[in-house]
């Protein structure tokens, strides 16, 4: 096995320097500058570049599964959204008797709607060690079930995408309902401490933002050790020809459960981060329509390249909060547009786009390459010697 | 002069009885006439006034409507000197017997009213309507009478029922009869048994109300005879929900076809993942909208054709915008499904916006013509007139559609593009016309869609997000390129969603359906009536 | 893990009994039927092959000569019949990855590689070895030698093309690579579909070199059309015609059979 820092290429070093530079740079001039000065990064705007990181992480764990894999998820939202609440329930617990009611175990909502005693799976959740593991098991192990029937079955390409939406859909219904228990429509929400911090607190919000860029950045160490093993090889293979890779003896309903297990896990932690940052968690964050909408991020940036993914969700959204800002209505157009756009014209996006780029004008510099048809030499001569 | 007048009413009221009788069947034998009626009402006396009230109800004049109708309002006046009586209607005056014009009579005064003679008016006005000309108002007489379960009006009842020629009116009349003798405490033994029956034969709820009542009936044999109609209706009513309820699934399937239809095409026989599909259903929608608008401003009385217009134009429409999506964006991506899956969904954003933009977010009001509104009875099933058109309409385009693949130069072309494209090319067909052209038929069987759907849902622009994700796991799970498929699917779903509905609420059914979707997908990916052979495996 | 499947029971009755070539033979297919929405493929094929043997397969379009294939990895699962491998496999009942681990190996008519990988990285998914997909994470392929797939890819010819992507092979360099593929699989049978449609008389003849090649230490069945090139293979010949085998025997025997001229070769 090389040695995982040897596997990093250039443009990841770049992203990691980036990500590095974040850390350090965003605190700094959030915490000692003055709210005047023009340096001045407001706490709001740190929370924000917070949420577009925590997007990244969702869009680096789509691209390990559909750059690499072909497997196009559109329910990856759910497993975003299943990391959030296990985040929220713990944040809910947190609160204690300082709810409007004032009920020292049961959250308001519950309250509200008569519950007399906490339900079974809300037990545990007051443990932040537990709520953690949680926020990579129940996103897990849904992708573990639902992997392990569909791709066992064979079930590929659209029909995949397909009842990946039936099933994020499905959950949406699930958690509208206020029998879940997990507090209907309005979800969780009315956060007030994260580990005995203020999650309003400016300090407490740096911090989130600091642990989301790190994260992040142990994604990417995760998904590009996976990707650049001969595990990520054969999931290559699979996305060119599945069939194919089984007739070399690989059984590729394994590998594709593994990382689609594993992006879902991913995906539950960019949720969990996600949530004590904007404040909320509600059963929206399951609409199909996100999910679809995190695709484009990684279409944007660039597939099979995963410092685009998360580059793509940095930009998308970062236009989106200026676009839904100044013209609200322009929006949906614009993001309509960008489907289209890039789907016809920038297949491989930006990253993708870039990376080829050099990379011809790299390779036609190096090697010439002998012309194609020609017989090798040992075979031609066997040839003649029969 | 004056009693000249008076004989000639009279003679006039003669003929009329006379009249009246040859065209009536047989009065019954304790028919009064109706003069006897008016020489009581023409009192001052209340006890004659009741009487006489009683007598013109039973008397089957048909006058008697008008007239209780002016005395119940106060209109009613009488001349003491000869029993004159009249109607008065603002200043005019109309002989109350004949309605014959009464111009310049005078010394009238009111006849007049207490409680019991009002009351007196209103059950005679029940029972009137007994014998109205009009079967309908004699049926809806009856009805009140089966309700009120009132012991007085049997008499009237019996006569009314001597005179009954339509058969559905008689049997409402008998188990208003029936209810009514179950009332009565003196009925014999034998005529209740014989009302039990009845009642039992009528098998509704309010008949399960009636006998359940008579748990407590002094006779025995009553008593078993009710609690044998109870069970008898129970089934039949569990029964009769089960129907209700393949209705209610049949009407929710045929909505689902609607919806899915277009989308076994561009989806089931082109292959194209089209994510925009539930835009062109609200295109469809709008137009419908814009149609009946220009009606309503230019020419009212159109609406009733508001429908049949707007379904042509929502083909072309949603026909025409397909047409332009396939050739400006989904050309460029066939052979790349995934793609083609997320441009589309590109350009149901835009659409959605762009209707957004023009009609605004709210929801656009849709009219329903005459013949979509109101409900009819069958067997006891309740059917609203615009969901039974909504099931013949959708199963009609899904005839339609498998008429143009199977029967026409069109549909061959279809299937040949489908098939082998390289080789019905090399055959002379222009492919990307027939591709254009079937994603334009698709496309404007969704508009054509909308429309249906405009009777039953929400005209917004959020109108076709609720249908996709139905349609696709429609067309998946009956199996991809059979049109049959779909039809099975739309329907099974919806009966399977309206059976499950009562046990887990809407909204777990529809989750449940969900996970059987799901589950079922894994045990056949390729749906219900898939194709075999090697061209599929490879 | 695949190793342990034991042989499997005796198959339905009505089957007939495997016979006593079974131990001894590397390859027992055993009156097979497929039939596809009523049109039967394999109407009862039968076929030995012994350890290390070659053999031609051939016979005109429709014969069942892919559906054979198919039956023997897996890809097709035959209505009734046997096909047994080294006396212990019941091949019907198993799935493509796990005939593969057996050892058998297949190329397909067209030439299917790995088009975004490096021939280098074609080769080292096909070498044998443990294919666990946690294993692959962090195990052995992740610290292959070069030199041991430089080796395949010499006798491959394709040593100078190591780093491109095998998509910018030309035809007949995907050929090669997929038998290069084949040989990194060291399988025990190797089923070459087609090898040479497509090819120059040179290349044609140098794969007929190859192949024999790799017959002196792998069992090898080869479907293809060429007369030339079969006749080039120097081994038994089978002839099939509508899902049945109508000849077997040395190739001059076979194309001297009525029946076969009358059915594929013509006259």
């Amino acid at each position: 096995m090389t040695p995982l820092l040897s596997r990093i290429d250039r443009q990841g070093w770049i992203f990691l320097g980036v990500l590095a530079a974040a850390c350090v740079v965003v605190p700094v001039l959030n915490l000692t500058t003055a709210p005047g000065s023009g340096l001045h990064v407001p706490t709001y705007a740190v929370s924000l570049m917070g949420k577009y990181l925590a997007y990244a992480i969702l869009a680096l764990s789509l691209d390990l599964v559909w750059g690499y894999c072909g497997i196009l998820s559109l329910g990856h939202g759910a497993f975003f959204a299943l990391g959030g609440y296990a985040m929220g329930m713990y944040l809910m617990r947190q609160i204690g008797p300082r709810g409007v009611y004032g009920n020292p175990v049961l959250p308001d909502f519950m309250v509200f709607l008569n519950y007399k005693a906490l339900p079974w799976y809300w037990h545990g959740f007051d443990l932040f060690p537990f709520a953690a593991l949680m926020v990579l098991v129940v996103p897990g192990l849904l992708a573990f079930v639902f992997g392990w029937l569909a791709f066992r079955s064979r079930v590929t390409g659209v029909y995949l995408s397909i009842i990946t939406q039936a099933m994020t859909f499905a959950l949406m219904l699930a958690f509208f309902r206020n029998d879940m228990g997990l507090g209907g429509n309005n979800g969780l929400t009315d956060f007030k401490d994260v580990l005995g911090f203020n999650v309003q607190a400016q300090g407490t919000r740096v911090v989130l933002f600091v642990l989301t860029a790190l994260a992040l950045a142990l994604a990417y160490l995760v998904a590009r050790f996976m990707t650049t093993s001969a595990f990520g090889k054969v999931l290559v293979a699979i996305r060119d020809a599945e069939s194919r890779t089984r007739f070399l003896g690989y059984r590729t309903a394994h590998f594709k459960v593994l990382a689609f297990t594993v992006s879902a896990m991913m995906a539950g932690v960019a949720g969990a981060l996600y949530v004590p940052q904007v404040g909320i968690i509600n059963p929206s964050e399951f609409a199909p329509a996100n999910s679809i909408e995190a695709v484009i991020w990684v279409a944007v940036g660039g597939r099979g390249t995963l410092v685009g993914a998360a580059l793509g969700a940095v930009l998308v959204n970062y236009a989106k909060t200026l676009l839904t800002g100044a013209m609200p209505d322009a929006w949906l157009f614009a993001l309509g547009a960008l489907f289209v756009v890039v789907t016809l014209f920038l297949p491989r996006g930006i990253v993708g786009t870039l990376v080829e780029r050099l990379g011809s004008r790299r390779a036609r510099a190096r090697l010439p390459g002998p012309a194609p048809g020609e017989i090798p030499p040992a075979l031609a001569e066997e040839g003649r010697g029969s | 002069m004056r009693r000249c007048l008076v004989l000639l009413i009279a003679a006039c009221c003669a003929a009329w009885s006379l009249a009246a009788a040859a065209q009536s069947p047989p009065a019954g034998a304790g028919q009064p006439s109706p003069e006897a009626a008016y020489a009581r009402l023409a009192s001052d006396s209340y006890g004659d006034i009741e009487a006489g009230i009683a007598l013109l109800a039973a008397s089957g004049d048909p006058r008697a409507g008008a007239v209780l109708r002016a005395l119940a309002d106060n209109r009613l006046l009488f001349r003491p000197d000869d029993r004159l009586l009249a109607i008065r209607d603002g200043a005019a005056l109309t002989d109350a017997r004949t309605g014959a014009a009464l111009p310049g009579a005078d010394g009238l005064k009111p006849v007049r009213l207490n409680n019991r003679v009002r009351r007196a008016i209103d059950a005679a006005q029940g029972s009137l309507n007994l014998l109205a000309p009009d079967a309908g108002t004699r049926r809806v007489a009856a009805d009140a009478v089966f309700k009120a379960r009132d012991t007085a009006v049997l008499p009237a009842l019996d006569a009314a029922l001597a005179r009954e020629s339509d058969a559905g009116v008689k049997r409402t009349m008998q188990e208003a009869r029936a209810a009514a003798l179950l009332a009565s405490p003196g009925t014999p033994e034998g005529e209740r048994l014989g009302a039990v029956s009845v009642l039992q034969a009528r098998g509704d709820s309010e008949a399960l109300a009636i006998l359940r009542g008579l748990s407590a009936d002094p006779a025995a044999s009553v008593r078993d005879a009710a609690a044998r109609g109870v069970t008898g209706i129970e089934t039949r009513m569990a029964l009769m929900a089960n129907v209700q309820n393949a209705w209610y699934g049949v009407s929710l399937g045929s909505v689902l076809l609607l919806a899915a239809i277009g989308l076994a095409i561009t989806f089931g026989v082109m292959g194209i993942i089209n994510m925009a599909h539930g835009e062109m259903v609200m295109l469809g929608a709008y137009t419908t909208y814009l149609v009946q608008e220009l009606i309503r401003q230019n020419a009212p009385a159109l609406f009733g054709w508001s429908l049949p217009i707007a379904i042509p134009l929502a083909f072309l429409v949603a026909g025409a915008v397909g047409i332009l999506i396939e050739r400006v964006v989904i050309r460029h991506l066939y052979g790349r499904p995934l793609e083609t899956l997320l441009a589309t969904w590109g350009i149901s954003l835009i659409l959605q916006q762009a209707v957004r933009s023009v009609f605004g977010p709210s929801n656009r009001e849709v009219g329903a013509p005459s013949y979509m509104a109101g409900a009819f009875d069958l067997f006891g099933l309740s059917i609203t007139w615009g969901r039974l058109w909504i099931v013949v309409f959708a199963l009609a385009v899904f005839l339609a559609l498998n008429l143009i693949l199977k029967a026409t130069s069109f549909g061959l072309k279809t299937r040949a593009v489908t098939q082998n494209r390289r080789m019905a090319s090399a055959m002379g067909i222009r492919t990307p016309w027939i591709d254009a052209f079937t994603f334009g038929l698709g496309s404007g069987i969704a508009g054509v869609a909308g429309v249906a759907l405009s009777q039953i849902d929400n005209v917004s622009p959020n109108l076709g997000q609720g249908y996709i994700i139905d349609s696709f796991l429609v067309v998946v799970f009956g199996g991809v390129g059979n049109l049959w498929g779909t039809l099975v699917a739309a329907l099974t779903l919806g009966v399977a969603n309206k059976f499950l509905e009562p046990y887990a609420g809407a909204v777990l059914g529809k989750i449940l359906l969900l996970v059987f979707i799901i589950l079922f997908i894994q045990k056949r990916p390729r749906g219900l009536f898939a194709l075999k052979g090697r061209a599929v495996e490879a | 893990m695949s190793a342990a499947v034991a042989l499997q029971p005796a198959p339905e009755a009505g089957a007939p009994a495997p016979d006593k070539r079974l131990t001894s033979t590397l390859l027992y297919v055993d009156d097979i039927k497929v039939t596809f929405d009523g049109y039967r493929a394999l109407r009862g094929l039968s076929l030995t092959l012994m350890p290390g043997e070659m053999r031609a397969i051939i016979g005109p379009n429709g014969a069942g000569k892919t559906t054979m294939m198919d039956c023997i990895t897996g890809k097709t699962r035959p209505d009734t019949g046997l096909v047994m491998f080294d006396g212990r496999h019941d091949l019907t009942r198993m799935d493509e990855a796990d005939i593969a681990q057996l050892g058998i190996g297949r190329k397909f008519q067209k030439p299917t590689v790995f088009d975004s990988h490096t021939v280098a990285d074609n080769i080292l998914l096909a070498l044998k070895g443990p294919r666990a997909a946690v294993a692959s994470l962090f195990g052995w392929r992740n610290r292959v030698e070069a030199a041991r797939i430089d080796a395949i890819l010499e006798t491959a010819g394709l040593l100078a093309h190591r780093a491109r992507p095998a998509a910018d092979l030309s035809h007949g360099q995907k050929q090669w690579l997929e038998i290069g593929m084949l040989l990194a699989q060291d399988p025990k049978l190797l089923l070459v579909d087609e090898p040479v449609a497509g090819m120059t008389d040179a290349e044609t003849e140098a794969t007929a070199a190859l192949l024999r090649r790799i017959a002196r230490d792998h069992a090898v069945i080869v479907v293809e059309h060429d007369m030339a090139f079969v006749r080039a293979l120097q081994c038994r010949v089978t002839c099939l015609h509508e899902g049945a085998v109508l000849a077997e025997g040395s190739i001059d025997s076979v194309s001297a059979d009525p029946r076969v001229v009358e059915v594929y070769l013509g006259r």
